[in-house]
């Protein structure tokens, strides 16, 4: 297992925007995370990926503010996240955005409402303006003849989308996309993954999706990291990723089901297991 | 023997701990009082969720709490010849206790169940993570404009329960008893007291409007983000807040009406 990156265009990244160091998270006895350095380029798409189960979510929850890292330290747009007093990180949080899995869209209000919550709460400006605001956020999203509807009526793929719009309604520096293309049908997948690509050059966002489809991520990202059992084991461009000599690496891209992974849980031998006496 | 003191030790401590965060829990959503007030219309939202949608439970519980006061409180004076203060007996009965405890407990029951189960069931959809994370405090945008509203709904709940309960009672006294309407009226209003008795109701549901509101509050934004979870926490709403309310009674009228 290398860290080290397997481009060798990284001299030519921007800036970080999100560093994080030495970062060390534990759930009970569980560790999440062990050592985890990465550093999120600006205005560029990073895709950090990993089979299920290896903590990507707490990773953007971690970045967000949400969670305390027992050890290192995240830091977003040079401050330290878990320094931050309430205030602040609530100004920072106002800078990024967050699509979550489900969606989660605020179920007592439509479509237009809960993309226009985040410019109602933040701004002052006139209904009018944050009309025009919203038919634009949801006319990129594809939605804005949705804008009357409860999110109860949308399907999974539209409410991702919905949720993707107020994500970017106060014009967030970054986005973080948690699984944004799991359970999508084909043409909602492909429409996603193209305007993920579009919004982050159009907008010159910061995105971070964090996902296990593997051909989805490595199409769009600008740069991919690979994690699994609390530690990066990979990153860098993708065409250099599918380069990378790690078996790990290439049987989580070539969706092996047997190589350094294993496809089972932890378990007793099979055959004892099947002729033990006690039920 | 060891492990009984263990398991007694556990759940002392995590019964204090829970305490611990209700109590900080309150104090942060308290913070969030200020920024109501330009913002009014979160509460009344609140309002007509918590108090409108329980009129007709309070009304036409009421309605048979005074109806069944007059009945019994009859049989009573009747012997005593002092059926007049028929109205005294179901108003004084009404306004202190009976408006005050079993309006908290069907709002437990109606609104407090609700709102326990809607906390419950938005931190089990990430809707209030998804809040945070838009920069918006749930605590300060969810939870305490219906603490207020709760507050402001139980008393008006609990004087509608009594106003129709004594209307239950007059409805059974007059029309069906035979008792006198003018000594009905004049005797009630001769000795129902605005401050002594009147009062102490408000102040009473006031508290329990407080008090279940809090408890619903809290147990669905600490209850495990499951089905399972929301319905255990949608529970003990209703038992917690329930049994709140009446040992709660017990010392408010103790302090009201202890020393008379």
């Amino acid at each position: 297992m290398s860290a080290e990156p397997v481009n060798s265009q990284q001299h030519s990244m921007p800036e970080a925007w999100v560093r994080i160091r030495g970062l060390r998270y534990t759930r009970g006895e569980q560790v999440i995370f062990d050592g985890v350095d990465m550093d999120i380029p600006r205005g560029r798409l990073t895709a950090i990926m990993g089979p299920s189960g290896t903590g990507k979510t707490t990773l953007l929850r971690l970045i967000g503010g949400q969670l305390h890292a027992d050890a290192g330290t995240v830091e977003v747009a040079g401050q330290n996240v878990a320094a931050l007093r309430s205030k602040a990180l609530y100004r920072l949080r106002k800078r990024m955005g967050m699509l979550f899995q489900n969606g989660a869209l605020l179920t007592d209000l439509s479509v237009f409402d809960n993309v226009a919550f985040p410019l109602r709460e933040h701004t002052r400006l006139p209904e009018l303006m944050i009309r025009d605001l919203v038919l634009m956020k949801l006319h990129a999203v594809g939605l804005r003849g949705a804008r009357e509807l409860m999110p109860a009526q949308l399907s999974g793929g539209m409410a991702r989308r919905v949720a993707l719009a107020r994500a970017i309604a106060l014009d967030p520096e970054m986005v973080l996309f948690d699984e944004p293309f799991t359970g999508q049908d084909p043409i909602s997948l492909g429409v996603l993954v193209s305007l993920l690509r579009s919004l982050t050059d159009a907008l010159g966002l910061t995105s971070v999706v964090v996902s296990h489809d593997v051909q989805e991520s490595l199409s769009i990202a600008d740069y991919v990291y690979v994690i699994s059992a609390g530690r990066v084991v990979e990153h860098g461009a993708p065409e250099a990723l599918q380069q990378s000599t790690s078996p790990w690496v290439q049987q989580f891209l070539q969706g092996q089901s047997d190589g350094p992974v294993p496809f089972h849980y932890p378990a007793p031998d099979y055959r004892t297991d099947l002729l033990a006496d006690s039920p | 023997m060891m492990g009984l003191l263990q398991r007694l030790g556990a759940t002392t401590l995590g019964i204090t701990e829970r305490i611990g965060r209700g109590h900080l829990f309150l104090l942060y959503v308290l913070g969030g009082f200020p920024s109501l007030l330009p913002r009014f219309g979160l509460v009344i939202k609140q309002i007509y969720a918590s108090g409108v949608l329980s009129l007709l439970i309070i009304a036409v519980s009421g309605l048979f709490v005074g109806m069944v006061l007059a009945l019994q409180g009859y049989n009573t004076l009747v012997d005593f010849g002092a059926t007049e203060s028929l109205g005294v007996v179901v108003a004084l009965s009404l306004v202190r206790e009976l408006g005050p405890v079993m309006g908290a407990l069907l709002f437990a029951g109606r609104a407090g169940s609700a709102l326990t189960a809607e906390i419950g069931l938005m931190k089990a959809t990430e809707q209030l993570s998804a809040m945070e994370m838009m920069a918006v405090n749930p605590l300060h945008r969810v939870v305490a404009p219906r603490l207020l509203g709760g507050i402001i709904a139980m008393p008006l709940l609990a004087a509608i329960f009594s106003a129709v309960g004594i209307i239950g009672g007059y409805l059974v006294a007059v029309g069906l008893l035979g008792v006198d309407e003018g000594a009905f009226w004049s005797q009630m209003q001769a000795k129902v007291d605005l401050f002594d008795d009147v009062a102490s109701g408000v102040i009473k549901s006031v508290v329990f409007g407080f008090v279940v509101t809090w408890i619903a509050l809290f147990e669905g934004y600490d209850a495990v983000p499951t089905s399972e979870g929301v319905s255990r926490a949608t529970t003990r709403t209703v038992v917690h807040a329930s049994l709140a309310v009446l040992g709660l009674n017990f010392i408010l009228t103790a302090l009201m009406f202890g020393d008379d």
